[in-house]
């Protein structure tokens, strides 16, 4: 599997504002970092999902790839070629073939806008459509490529006028009609009904199937993540803790992290009671973060060890990788 | 918004947000007050002035300050002059200098707020004092400078008004734009490789659009109320008569020495009610347009 996007130790950090007063008595500007040092690759038709509570960095890593938030430092290949590199019309191309989908299909849709309008939009805007009948053909196949049918009754619809699921399949359609080869998908269903969800989940799996499309999946409900990706990177305040494929991240997880967030998913009808572990406080500040491993403040097993020294994030088993001190492999 | 299907589908969309918006206006009573005052005066504008004449009387100086009669029905001026006709043709002066300033007053500061909120930092500072510096210098006395400087005529009249009124608008649309340009859907634009002018044109000016149709409404008033003040302190055009024109020319002549009341009153009666008018479909499109504000 070739690496369609190559992402090196990506950081995205922000600056917050500094009052008058506080940069006339010359402290230093708090610095967020929201994503420190994250590295990993996505193969072309592949799913990877990254998952980790609210605040662990996985929007602004997949926005930090598109070139939404600038990146800090690190480096973002996509088809071996320099992202942060781009000049102005090889972004635009690179625009077209990685799209993202975001969470809230209530907020990322224009509400003045129609449902042809919005799905016309990634055309006119590209330059990609010479007539009308040219265009109106690719929003109608778009349309029913996201599983909306007679799409000719919904063009003059606005989305208010739509369900939930039916906008984020509309939002999928404006992605669609540009035929992408890479969608970063952000939370995609977490806003929608548990009955609509299997849809979207189905038709965004069919049309990796189908197309090749490939998926940054965001999350924070590993059974989801668990559901529908080939590999799945555990996020945890900036930093990828674990990344392996999808069955052996959560049947066998080496991370006390992702044992704890593992231990927690829900499981109909399950015979045997696991210890669940559940873990104390919340997520630390990512304006201050701990020294030494970034999770031992609430880690279970913590050593003496892990609050000075950073672990390595090294590859435990072949493809299984892991940042812990309490790991041997 | 702005890129339709075809010519059929842009009139059957058109219908439908008219008709939506229609359905909330006319609850509301305050609107349709302001909109019957305001239908009147519009068609008093446009067709009126076909059916009177404001012309001197030629000979007699009984035909001169005569009090409201059944041939005069508000009298008449110094000159003969039928009032009723006067205030009739006024209002055409009146209302298309008031409208015209508001157009440019909306169009200035609909562009230096949604510039000024959208690309932020320097260029937002800079733009942002000088809307300061149009808010806190008196109007009036900046008017009279400018159309003094000017010299007077009608165009410059618009001119005046319009670029001393769109600094409270520049402010307004300025603070919706951050808030709309925060938006999920806007970051989708530019994830699909949209420019900056493009997402400005066509998803911040549709989403900021209400605000700015509300403002008029409410700008316009002043506008006309500006035009009026400016005529009667005689930096007007004497030869186009307008309300404020007949209230300078009344002041001037002695009208209130002769206790010529019907000279003085009703055009002063008519810039008050077209005022009231606007100012009663500003608050009623307020309330339809922020629903916050709607009864239930």
């Amino acid at each position: 599997m070739t690496a369609l996007v190559d992402v090196d130790q990506l950081e995205v950090h922000f600056t917050a504002r500094a009052g008058l007063l506080r940069s006339m008595f010359g402290r230093e500007t708090p610095v967020v970092r929201a994503v420190d040092g994250v590295s990993f690759t996505l193969g072309k038709g592949e799913i990877l999902c990254l998952a980790g509570e609210s605040g662990s960095g996985k929007t602004t890593t997949g926005k930090a790839i598109l070139r939404l938030v600038e990146p800090t430092a690190g480096k973002v290949y996509y088809a071996g070629e320099d992202v942060r590199a781009y000049n102005r019309s090889k972004l635009r191309s690179f625009r077209q073939e990685a799209q993202i989908i975001f969470q809230d299909p209530y907020e990322s849709l224009n509400p003045r806008q129609t449902v042809f309008n919005i799905v016309a939009e990634p055309l006119e805007v590209n330059n990609l459509c010479h007539s009308l009948a040219e265009k109106e053909e690719r929003v109608a196949r778009a349309l029913i490529d996201a599983g909306l049918h007679n799409p000719q009754e919904l063009f003059l619809r606005y989305p208010h006028e739509l369900s939930g699921g039916q906008r984020q399949r509309l939002a999928i359609a404006g992605s669609l009609v540009l035929d992408p080869k890479f969608i970063v998908a952000d939370e995609p269903v977490s806003m929608l009904d548990l009955s609509i969800r299997a849809g979207i989940l189905k038709l965004m799996v069919d049309l990796r199937d189908q197309k090749g499309i490939s998926y940054l999946f965001i999350t924070h409900d590993l059974s989801l993540a668990w559901l529908v990706s080939d590999r799945i990177a555990i996020m945890y305040l900036g930093k990828i803790v674990e990344l392996g494929s999808a069955d052996t991240v959560i049947k066998d997880p080496l991370h006390p992290y992702t044992r704890a967030l593992v231990s927690v998913i829900p499981a109909p009808r399950r015979k045997v009671i696991t210890r669940q572990s559940l873990l104390k406080g919340e997520t630390p500040d990512p304006v201050n973060v701990p020294p030494g491993c970034r999770f031992h403040p609430r880690c279970p097993v913590a050593l003496p060890r892990c609050r000075e020294e950073v672990p390595p994030y090294r590859e435990v088993r072949p493809g299984h990788f892991a940042a812990c001190h309490l790991i041997n492999g | 918004m702005l890129q339709i299907v075809n010519r059929k589908d842009r009139f059957i969309l058109l219908k439908k947000n008219l008709a939506s918006f229609w359905g909330i206006y006319r609850r509301n009573t305050m609107g349709i007050a302001g909109l019957v005052i305001l239908v009147c005066f519009a068609l008093m504008a446009l067709i009126g002035p076909y059916f009177v004449t404001y012309t001197s009387a030629a000979e007699g100086i009984e035909k001169v300050l005569q009090p409201p009669s059944a041939e005069h029905w508000l009298g008449t001026d110094d000159l003969g002059r039928d009032v009723f006709a006067g205030v009739v043709i006024g209002s055409r002066i009146s209302l298309v200098v008031g409208l015209a300033a508001t157009v440019i007053s909306m169009v200035i500061g609909a562009v230096i707020g949604i510039v000024s909120g959208y690309y932020g930092k320097t260029l937002d500072a800079l733009l942002m004092r000088l809307t300061d510096i149009f808010l806190v210098i008196p109007w009036l006395p900046l008017m009279l400078v400018m159309a003094a400087l000017l010299g007077p005529s009608l165009g410059n009249i618009i001119l005046v008004i319009g670029i001393t009124g769109w600094a409270g608008t520049a402010r307004i649309i300025r603070s919706q734009t951050l808030s709309i340009k925060e938006r999920p859907y806007v970051e989708r634009a530019r994830a699909i490789g949209s420019g900056d002018l493009h997402i400005m044109l066509h998803h911040i000016l549709p989403n900021v659009f209400p605000l700015i149709f509300a403002n008029t409404i409410l700008v316009a008033a002043v506008a006309i109320l500006s035009e009026t003040t400016l005529s009667f302190l005689g930096m007007g055009d004497p030869t186009s008569i307008s309300w404020g024109m007949m209230l300078h020319f009344a002041f001037e002549m002695g009208a209130v020495a002769f206790g010529a009341w019907w000279w003085l009153i009703p055009p002063g009666i008519c810039v008050v009610l077209v005022v009231l008018g606007f100012t009663f479909i500003g608050y009623a499109l307020d309330e339809v347009l922020n629903p916050k504000l709607r009864r239930r």
